[in-house]
């Protein structure tokens, strides 16, 4: 056999019709999936109905997934960069020729930086078990998650309360009777089963409090609504854990044996008012008191959800964190209504999947990030990326050569594409592994074609619900190009590099055959419904045996990890400046019907996603001469000046404009997406480098851009 | 009207548009035609609080279709059974006359075969024993579809319940 031929599971070509079972690969929530397949074409895809919570429902992205796949608009052979990086000039190369020129490249960096020099991103969740495996065997610490723009300030703040990174924690929506929504836009920004389960909810009097600066979709289906001030949520959280502390509205059995530092909080919270948070928030002092009175009666069914894209400001870890503070004080913990934690497969006596990691040598190297050395308040499990861009950029603490972006797009996902670029020119290799043409892909020297996920298997995955599941993501069809499944190429370059036991697997079913060692459930099984519970139904576990993995046995309102850190448990409120005349805080976010910059250049859904608009205050919009419709000029300080309609509307706070995210893409071939909109991240210009010191997430809403009319020659009244 | 009734359970819709395309991809449709559509209004101030409005477009099946009347060479159809209407493609000349005698723009123009397309309950899914596209993907279940008379309606129950969750401390509105 020829070692670069695809490796195709059995079957897949046959003809007639066949169901598989599979896991979306249109956004990052990677729903399970029904495919069924008509004579080696996708004829129909829907939700894997054997996910009870999911059954057949899909979103808009999901259908498109059709509409992906026959798109002849991505990458169909490897491509090896020949003009300049970004010049867009390419040869193809066949997939020996790709791996090779990377090999090369990878002993290059090893001899001029040692195997630490070698990096790579993706975008965390369920598969990060091979990407994880592929770069620790190559000798390296500098695997990062895409969560230095995303939830790493929730991740590390969960981290150091509880002691574990953000553990799949459910919230039981079901049952509760008031949630808390803020960085939480749960019908837009959409998950298919929370939303199912938020909506299930709200139809049985769940009340809900959304806070957010602009109102989106879910401020409209919410029973409060709160336009707060942008960035300063902490201010909120800090006046709210005060009147429940005031008027003793917390789970006290709960605390008195979980918690420790509760006098750290009082003495924080002592003058943290109702009134002194109405001066930073906006939101008037009664409503705060009339909230905290509506909610007393309902603990432990009180949720205040912590935030999921969380790299907001420089005090996010703090706002995420005040919101983990009050779930635990209102003891919403392991009940009915309230947070559920996720467990293991042991905890229901069966055994987990087989690691990949476990193959290959743990690497004793300190990171280059810092992440759980000099930054021990940063999880060393996920990293900070633009601390991979500052190293590039200083050669400190030591230099990096090789960079492979998995499915992972910084260009468009961070801030400030011109400095990452900068920082990206300075690599002797750069890869791009991608079903699509990224903005970081056009700029790299290796651009890899992923099969996509209807073309490709991957590694199983387990996820560690109320009730853990296995779960697949099986081939439905023969690729349509030449592209090949990540496991097959980071399998290539590991035997390229002489490392070939970490992914010594000739087939995907192979490899899930070692997986599954040990654990009573065989691959045919898996194949059946694509998802195995691994318990019948869920066990809470009872709240006098919960188990806090901190050092100290205690939720950690008073942080070790934080102490060591030289940060203060609970960080005293940074005001922020209030902004007047041109000048605006840029907020962001995105429709139902998008996932970030993958989305735009889809067919269908470039078709269905809403005209990007400006939002804007009339207050301010007035002033500045700009009614409804008008075309205005938006610019963040850089060389970059976005052209954007004007939506004038109330329901933005006046200090703030809000504009979707995954727009004004640049890359030539995706034709659809190339120039269509303004790209939000080339406005967040100097900001590469702005993070939350304590969660390490980008600040990317203290962006402060200014706006003006457009005017067109000539016809200016 | 038909038999059928496609219902649109509003407060239950978050307005996320898969319904579109959980029909377009059903029908194997590019750029252009959307035989099923959700408009937004909003946001509007109700009392202080902003709410939105979603209002489904897919096709009423009207019991005296004016497209059916329009159409030139009976492309146009309402089947007798059931009262579904909808357009035979070997017979469509692209005339563009059922889009024109339409109130309410059902019919839709598909560049990519220069015909008219439109809502027709899924009629191949219906065969199938299946549910419309729409319905059987819809992520929060607001759009039910059945025979009128057996077709339950959501929100006598939902009332219901909402009455009983209101405990004393969630009635006291605040905004």
């Amino acid at each position: 056999m020829i070692s670069t031929m695809a490796p195709n599971v059995r079957g897949v070509d046959a003809p007639g019709r066949r169901t598989v079972y599979s896991m979306c690969g249109m956004c990052s929530v990677r729903c399970p999936i029904e495919v069924t397949v008509e004579d080696g074409r996708v004829a129909w895809l829907q939700g894997n109905p054997h996910d009870k919570a999911l059954s057949a429902s899909l979103c808009a992205k999901g259908s498109a997934g059709m509409a992906f796949e026959y798109d002849d608009e991505r990458p169909h052979t490897p491509l090896i960069r020949k003009g300049p990086r970004g010049g867009g000039q390419w040869r193809r190369a066949s997939w020996d020729e790709a791996l090779d020129y990377i090999a090369d490249k990878l002993r290059e960096t090893i001899e001029a930086f040692g195997k630490r020099g070698i990096a790579l991103s993706d975008r965390g969740g369920h598969f990060t078990d091979l990407t994880r495996t592929f770069v620790q065997a190559l000798g390296s610490p500098n695997y990062f998650n895409h969560d230095a723009s995303c939830g790493g300030n929730l991740h590390n703040a969960v981290r150091s309360l509880f002691g574990v990174g953000h553990a799949r924690r459910i919230f039981d929506l079901k049952n509760t009777k008031h949630l808390v929504l803020c960085g939480r836009n749960i019908v837009e920004s959409i998950q298919v089963k929370e939303a199912k389960a938020f909506m299930a909810a709200m139809a049985s009097g769940m009340r809900v409090t959304y806070i957010d600066p602009r109102a989106s979709l879910t401020a409209c289906k919410a029973t409060r609504y709160w336009q707060i001030r942008p960035n300063s949520e902490y201010a909120l959280y800090l006046a709210i854990i005060h009147e429940v502390l005031k008027r003793e509205a917390y789970d006290k059995a709960f605390v008195a044996r979980y918690v420790s530092g509760m006098n750290t909080l009082r003495e924080a919270v002592e003058d943290t008012t109702p009134e002194w948070q109405a001066g930073h928030t906006g939101i008037p002092a009664d409503q705060i008191r009339a909230f905290v009175e509506e909610i007393a009666p309902d603990p432990p069914r009180v949720i205040f959800h912590p935030g999921w894209m969380t790299a907001r400001h420089k005090q996010s870890f703090y706002t995420s964190r005040s919101a983990m503070i009050l779930n635990v004080l209102m003891g919403n913990f392991e009940v009915p209504g309230g947070g559920i934690l996720g467990k293991a497969p042991e905890y229901y006596g069966r055994k987990g999947l087989k690691r990949l990691i476990d193959r290959v040598l743990k690497v004793e190297e300190p990171r280059v990030d810092g992440a759980g050395t000099e930054r021990p308040q940063w999880d060393p499990e996920i990293g900070m990326l633009h601390q991979l861009f500052a190293a590039l950029e200083t050669g400190k603490p030591y230099g990096i050569g090789a960079y492979f972006a998995y499915r992972h797009d910084p260009l468009t996902a961070m801030p400030d594409p011109e400095a990452i670029q900068r920082a990206l020119d300075k690599l002797k290799l750069l890869v791009s592994i991608d079903v699509r043409y990224s903005e970081t892909g056009w700029f790299s020297d290796v651009i890899l074609p992923e099969a996509t996920y209807l073309e490709r298997a991957n590694i199983l995955c387990q996820l560690s619900g109320p009730v853990p599941v296995f779960c697949m993501r099986d081939q439905a069809i023969a690729p349509r190009f030449d592209s090949r499944p990540a496991w097959w190429i980071f399998r290539e370059i590991l035997r390229r590099m002489g490392n070939k036991e970490a992914l010594d697997f000739e087939t995907i079913e192979e490899l899930w055959n070692y997986q599954l060692e040990g654990t009573g459930v065989t691959v045919a099984e898996m194949r059946e419904a694509g998802i195995v519970s691994l318990a019948d139904a869920a066990k809470l576990t009872p709240r006098d045996e919960l188990k806090i993995p901190t050092l100290s046995g205690k939720i950690e309102i008073e942080s070790e990890v934080l102490k060591k850190a030289g940060l203060p448990s609970v960080a005293p409120y940074e005001p922020k400046a209030t902004l007047t005349g041109d000048r605006f805080y840029l907020l962001f976010g995105r429709p139902a019907t998008l996932a970030h910059g993958q989305s735009l250049n889809n067919p269908m859904l470039n078709e269905l996603a809403p005209k990007q608009e400006l939002w804007i205050h009339p207050d301010r919009a007035t002033p500045l001469g700009i009614a409804d419709g008008d075309e205005v000029e938006i610019n963040g300080g850089g060389r970059y000046t976005g052209c954007i309609k004007a939506k004038v509307t109330p329901w933005i706070h006046p200090e703030a404009v809000f504009m979707l995210h995954g727009y004004g893409a640049t890359v030539p071939l995706a034709k659809r997406a190339c120039g269509l909109g303004v790209a939000d991240q080339r406005l967040q210009h100097g900001k590469l480098y702005e993070f939350d010191p304590a969660g390490g997430g980008c600040a990317m809403t203290e962006t402060i851009v200014q706006i003006k009319r457009r005017v067109t020659g000539g016809t200016q009244q | 009207m038909s038999k059928y009734i496609l219902r649109h359970d509003e407060p239950n819709c978050i307005g996320c548009q898969a319904c579109e395309a959980h029909c377009k991809a059903n029908k194997d449709l590019g750029p252009g035609p959307t035989p099923c559509k959700i408009v937004t209004l909003g946001p509007f101030d109700v009392g202080g609080r902003p709410r939105i409005r979603f209002v489904f477009m897919p096709c009423f099946h009207c019991e005296e279709p004016w497209c059916v009347k329009a159409c030139p060479t009976g492309a146009m159809q309402r089947r007798e059974e059931d009262g579904i209407v909808f357009v035979q493609s070997s017979l469509c000349i692209g005339c563009k006359s059922c889009m024109a005698a339409c109130p309410w723009g059902t019919p839709q123009w598909d560049p990519a075969t220069r015909k008219v397309v439109k809502c027709d309950f899924c009629m191949d899914r219906l065969h199938a024993g299946l549910q419309p596209a729409c319905v059987t993907k819809c992520v929060t279940g607001c759009l039910s579809f059945g025979v009128a008379t057996e077709a339950p309606d959501p929100r006598r129950e939902r009332y219901a319940r909402q009455l009983l969750a209101e405990s004393p401390g969630a009635a006291k509105e605040v905004l």
